[in-house]
């Protein structure tokens, strides 16, 4: 019997992904090779310090905006939305 | 809301658990509050392997009666004794007899062509991507930068399977001499550097070499590199790029904390200048892990008054700052690498502020002014490091420093201040009370 890996579902920009407890929303946007923002002149950015401290990382999630997506863990059902 | 705590501590890495620990061990009522979602710090941080120490100082803080604000941003010091903190959902005052500074450092980034490209971060923020559930297999990874947390990260993402395909250190090797003699009177360090060499083995190792541009449309495609006026372009997937750290200065400065030569001055027993304000790790100098664990215990038992142990701990943190002395040389940065940046390279990233925007002002304060530089989001704590190195300025703290030294809710700043902490606890009580009276 194949052991049970434990995993939880979330959306980024609409797309379902499941990943492992313990994954930043971060890492969850870098798996579906998508940017975080739009710089004012719109240039993509991503994570840059990782640590909280830059806010390349800033999306928008269940509906709140200017959320650094390095300091949240992913949570079942979360929806995470990139500008 | 507000909460009231002997002794408060601001950080839970090494630093901040030792102190939180210590305190809590001398029979204090503590608090420990940290932005991150678990104790640990950067150096510490979850997912993938931990050294036995990081273990031991977990476990031992999990078994300590504390408070946990963990996920709680402070971002202002309304009054003497308090510290105003947010959560994602919630806003408190965090009221403490002493304060014990425990902010960390971050890494120091230089702009160059091409750094905003997505995939072009730092080297800990590499690694932390990595911890945070970022696959790393298979793919391409270029080290660079200045500093030992480059072998510790190469190291890292190696043993998850990355391909490391240049390892590339800013300083020249003898540099380093120096910083290896230090290395041994520190038996431990040894080891950990041995083992990070081991696990590195068969990556080209460049010192004198850094990126001179980053290449790509979208993302990053390529880097390329100069050596000693020789360039070469590598393919990679990530440029993990980081030149050392600095330490977070703004809740010091905010504070008050005498701040010289970019580090917060203490005494002996980690007194700052700031009456009733201990500072421990990365603020006052870039030592590691074990001297912050050092500093931590000693501000914890001196704010706890246990002078004479904490004076005990003074004595061996004195041997250890031969090796902060010896960092620091190793990783002075090489003049060249100011003329990295070209006239269109963004040097403020919040706010897309270019390289020639800048050059002509003389000072942090009057480029903010002009040209908006370090008034985005992140508040200039990555364009501030990097001007200072760049154009000279003095440094950007203390002296612009007012609060919220984070962006906070505007529910946040709007909470009222007047009353002190007991007073407040007694409002949302009696709050409380009467709400329990209402009939349903």
């Amino acid at each position: 019997m194949p052991e049970l890996v434990p995993s939880l579902s979330l959306k980024v920009n609409g797309v379902l992904l499941t990943v492992t407890p313990g994954t930043t929303v971060a890492a969850a946007i870098l798996m579906t090779g998508s940017s975080t923002r739009r710089s004012v002149i719109g240039e993509s950015r991503g994570p840059l310090c990782a640590m909280g401290v830059c806010f390349e990382c800033q999306v928008i999630i269940d509906g709140t905006p200017h959320q650094r997506s390095c300091q949240i863990l992913c949570v079942e059902g979360m929806d995470v939305r990139t500008s | 809301m507000s909460e009231s705590f002997d002794i408060l501590v601001v950080g839970a890495g090494p630093a901040g658990i030792a102190a939180a620990v210590a305190a809590s061990a001398a029979g204090k009522r503590v608090g420990l509050v940290d932005d991150n979602p678990a104790p640990g710090g950067q150096i510490w941080r979850r997912g993938g392997s931990q050294p036995a120490v990081a273990h031991n100082w977990l476990t031992k803080l999990e078994a300590t009666p504390l408070v946990r604000l963990y996920g709680w941003r402070v971002f202002d010091f309304p009054r003497p004794g308090t510290l105003r903190a947010e959560s994602n959902s919630d806003c408190r005052d965090l009221c403490f007899e002493k304060l014990i500074l425990a902010t960390g450092a971050r890494e120091r980034f230089l702009p160059f062509p091409g750094w905003t490209l997505p995939n072009v971060m730092g080297a800990g923020g590499l690694e932390a991507l990595v911890r945070g559930g970022l696959p790393i297999n298979r793919k391409r990874v270029l080290v660079a930068g200045t500093g030992p947390l480059l072998v510790a990260v190469a190291a890292h993402l190696a043993r998850h399977g990355a391909v490391i395909v240049a390892l590339c250190e800013q300083a020249p090797l003898r540099r380093f001499i120096p910083f290896a003699a230090s290395l041994l009177s520190e038996p431990a360090k040894l080891l950990q550097g041995i083992e990070y060499a081991m696990a590195t083995l068969g990556t080209s190792f460049y010192t004198d070499c850094w990126p001179i541009a980053a290449i790509g449309t979208d993302k990053l495609e390529s880097v390329r590199l100069q050596r000693k006026g020789k360039q070469w372009e590598v393919h990679c997937d990530y440029l993990a790029c980081g030149y050392h750290l600095v330490p977070n200065l703004e809740l010091p400065a905010l504070i008050g904390c005498r701040i010289e030569d970019g580090f917060v001055m203490t005494d002996e027993l980690q007194r700052t200048s700031a009456p009733d304000v201990f500072c421990a790790g990365e603020p006052t100098g870039i030592g590691g892990v074990e001297l912050a664990l050092l500093e931590g215990q000693i501000a914890g038992l001196a704010a706890a008054g246990e002078t004479e142990k904490a004076g005990q701990l003074a004595r061996r943190r004195s041997s250890r700052l031969g090796f902060v002395r010896a960092l620091q040389a190793a990783t002075r940065l090489d003049e060249r690498l100011k003329g990295l940046a070209t006239d269109t390279t963004l040097v403020c990233r919040c706010e897309d502020v270019p390289f020639e925007a800048l050059r002509e002002h003389t000072s942090w304060r009057e480029a903010k002014l002009q040209t908006r530089c370090g008034m985005g989001p992140c508040q200039g704590r990555i364009c501030g490091v990097a001007t200072e190195f760049l154009f000279g300025w003095g440094p950007a703290l203390p002296s612009t420093i007012r609060p919220p030294v984070f962006p906070a809710r505007v529910s946040s700043l709007g909470i009222p201040g007047d009353g002190d902490c007991a007073g407040e606890s007694i409002t949302a009580a009696a709050i409380s009370a009467d709400v329990q009276k209402e009939p349903l």
